[in-house]
């Protein structure tokens, strides 16, 4: 319920939303799961398909095959009505069927059955009810529940992400469901926005905000559209990042010379200095147990990866390939780093296996920066180059799967995938 | 409109400083070879001054045949080192701030757009800092000078090759209300 109303207060902060992202996948060796997603009873007169956004999403992952449903009649909405040859002559592996009803004024009942089709066994069965204008964010749920029961991992087709469009001189601030779709503008200025980053509970972004001319850090309430300046030193303010409990703020400040990370309570207060280097240090992320920061330090003569304790302390290099490494992001288990690596005057994402230090090169772009793990570890979402304007990508962990979304307007840039909903 | 007028000449002479850089041309200066610039915005550019630049005459920071003109240092990839062909700018103005001992200045560096915003945001403003220490160098108080960055966010020149990265590296000096 909670989640409901912040959403509700991100659709009342929109200012403008145009910009749609359209998502094209692809994907290089692994074995789909072939699932049929049949048509929902009572869809049809609904003002958003359920089952249509279950496909969608599941097939986005590029971990399942949508198996064709054409022909089936009348539509299943009951076990006893399932014809489980016909499935396994259609070489699905998994069935989802569902009605849709309207059960009182401005209330619909959405129910749906997940069954293994060998083992002719019911998986998973829920029921919502729910506002018709909430039917998206219940397909998205159910799609969460489904890619649980068959891969073991959360799904996170509920969750936000936030990007950046830049159109002309004017940028926006959005933030849109991890589909892309209702994009709703939460700030825009005539001046460049860096930065985004998500609390850790979802309920604020921090960001690098230029309107008085030079980079500042701003944390924003979303559910109450409030602004508050948490970092305006002299210089440069800026590469916010939230401590797990979304009590802190780890930042980059040029206040005494060159750019140095400290911390500072993102409720406001005085920064505290973490890094004490003749060089620049800075993009600081905790490690999602608290205990580290991986950050940014060109104090061994070129820019790599390093961690040090969250309080300060020792630094211990992490990268050692190449002249270039730089913004780390720690996965949700906290064992893996995403990071900026420049090969050939071309930047690409890569991985870290921090217990084995095994570097692996994700994407193959020419501009790619500012990755950003999905809350389920899987995904890496990022931004890329494409025709001399930033688009958004995403990433595997292992590199297989490969999404690009695609928006009709301006340079999109600088995204961060929100956390998991609170419920 | 006045400082737009006053943006369009800044931007001429940049072009033509970015212009020789490029090229490797001897450092001779001629304004008459000044190239366009590439900038997005699609109005004329000129270095005639405006009537409202006239009227402005005798203010040395908004004279453009004063060598307070130029207000942008241009770098190479990868480095804050202060070229010796704009030690003669940064000088210029390290005279003007003499001089007007109230005055303070803002250095803003800037980068191409290779590379990672963050990381970008620092190396600017790491260029801003090799300006100042120009001119902190002789005599201006550190105090007077603060540095800051754009990073990759304000490009001069829109285009995605080297012609337009060499006039994004850059650190500008910006005086009060600019």
């Amino acid at each position: 319920m909670k989640r409901s109303f912040l959403f509700l207060g991100v659709l009342l902060l929109a200012l403008c939303a145009r910009a749609q992202l359209t998502i094209d996948i692809t994907t290089s060796g692994g074995r789909q799961v072939p699932i049929a997603v049949m048509p929902m009873a009572g869809d049809a007169s609904q003002p958003q398909s359920v089952s249509d956004v279950i496909a969608a999403d599941l097939g986005r992952t590029g971990l399942f095959r949508i198996v064709n449903t054409g022909g089936v009649t009348p539509l299943p909405t009951e076990p006893s009505e399932v014809n489980f040859a016909d499935w396994t002559a259609r070489s699905a592996e998994a069935l989802v069927i569902g009605k849709v009803e309207n059960v009182s004024e401005g209330r619909v009942e959405v129910r749906f059955r997940l069954f293994d089709v060998q083992k002719q066994g019911q998986l998973a069965s829920y029921s919502y009810v729910v506002a018709p204008a909430q039917l998206r964010a219940t397909a998205h749920r159910i799609a969460d529940v489904i890619y649980e029961r068959l891969t073991g991992d959360k799904g996170v087709f509920s969750t936000k992400i936030t990007y950046v469009v830049k159109r002309g001189r004017r940028y926006e601030l959005q933030v849109a469901d991890a589909d892309g779709f209702n994009a709703q503008s939460v700030l825009a200025s005539n001046e460049p926005i860096m930065s985004p980053s998500w609390s850790p509970d979802g309920s604020r972004l921090a960001y690098v905000s230029f309107d008085v001319k030079k980079p500042i850090v701003v944390v924003q309430n979303l559910a109450q559209g409030t602004t508050r300046v948490v970092a305006n030193y002299r210089g440069n303010n800026s590469a916010p990042a939230w401590s797990p409990d979304s009590r802190v703020l780890a930042v980059a400040l040029t206040k005494d010379g060159l750019t140095q990370i400290y911390r500072i309570p993102a409720a406001g207060g005085d920064a505290e200095r973490l890094t004490e280097s003749s060089g620049i240090d800075t993009q600081p992320a905790f490690s999602p147990d608290g205990q580290w920061i991986a950050f940014t330090s060109d104090r061994g003569g070129s820019p790599q990866v390093y961690r040090m304790p969250a309080a300060g302390g020792p630094a211990q290099r992490l990268t050692f390939e190449g002249t270039y490494n730089v913004g780390p992001r720690f996965s949700p288990d906290g064992k893996t780093l995403a990071f900026v690596q420049r090969d050939g005057g071309r930047y690409r994402i890569a991985s870290l296996e921090l217990a084995t230090g095994q570097v692996t090169v994700l994407t193959d772009g020419i501009l790619d920066d500012s990755p950003s793990f999905a809350p389920n570890g899987k995904m890496i979402l990022y931004e890329a180059q494409v025709g001399g304007r930033g688009q958004l990508a995403a990433v595997s962990g292992d590199g297989r799967v490969r999404q690009r979304l695609t928006s009709a307007a301006g340079d999109v840039q600088d995204p961060a995938w929100g956390p998991m909903p609170t419920n | 409109m006045k400082k737009a007028a006053l943006y369009l000449i800044v931007v001429a002479v940049a072009a033509a400083c970015s212009s020789q850089e490029v090229k490797h041309e001897p450092t001779v200066s001629d304004r008459s070879t000044a190239v366009p610039p590439t900038t997005a915005g699609g109005s004329s550019s000129t270095t005639r001054p405006t009537p409202s630049a006239d009227s402005m005459r005798g203010n040395p920071l908004t004279d453009p045949n004063s060598p307070l003109a130029k207000r942008s240092v241009y770098f190479e990839f990868d480095s804050n080192a202060v070229k010796d062909e704009f030690r003669g700018l940064v000088q210029a103005h390290t005279r003007y701030m003499t001089d007007k001992r109230d005055t303070r200045i803002r250095i803003e560096g800037n980068c191409d757009e290779r590379g990672s915003r963050e990381y970008n945001l620092a190396l600017g403003q790491r260029r801003a800092e090799a300006v100042k220490k120009v001119m902190t160098v002789l005599g201006v108080s550190d105090g007077r000078i603060e540095t800051t960055s754009y990073g990759e966010e304000k490009p001069a020149a829109a285009g995605h090759d080297e012609g337009s990265w060499a006039q994004n590296r850059r650190a500008d000096i910006k005086y009060p209300g600019e």
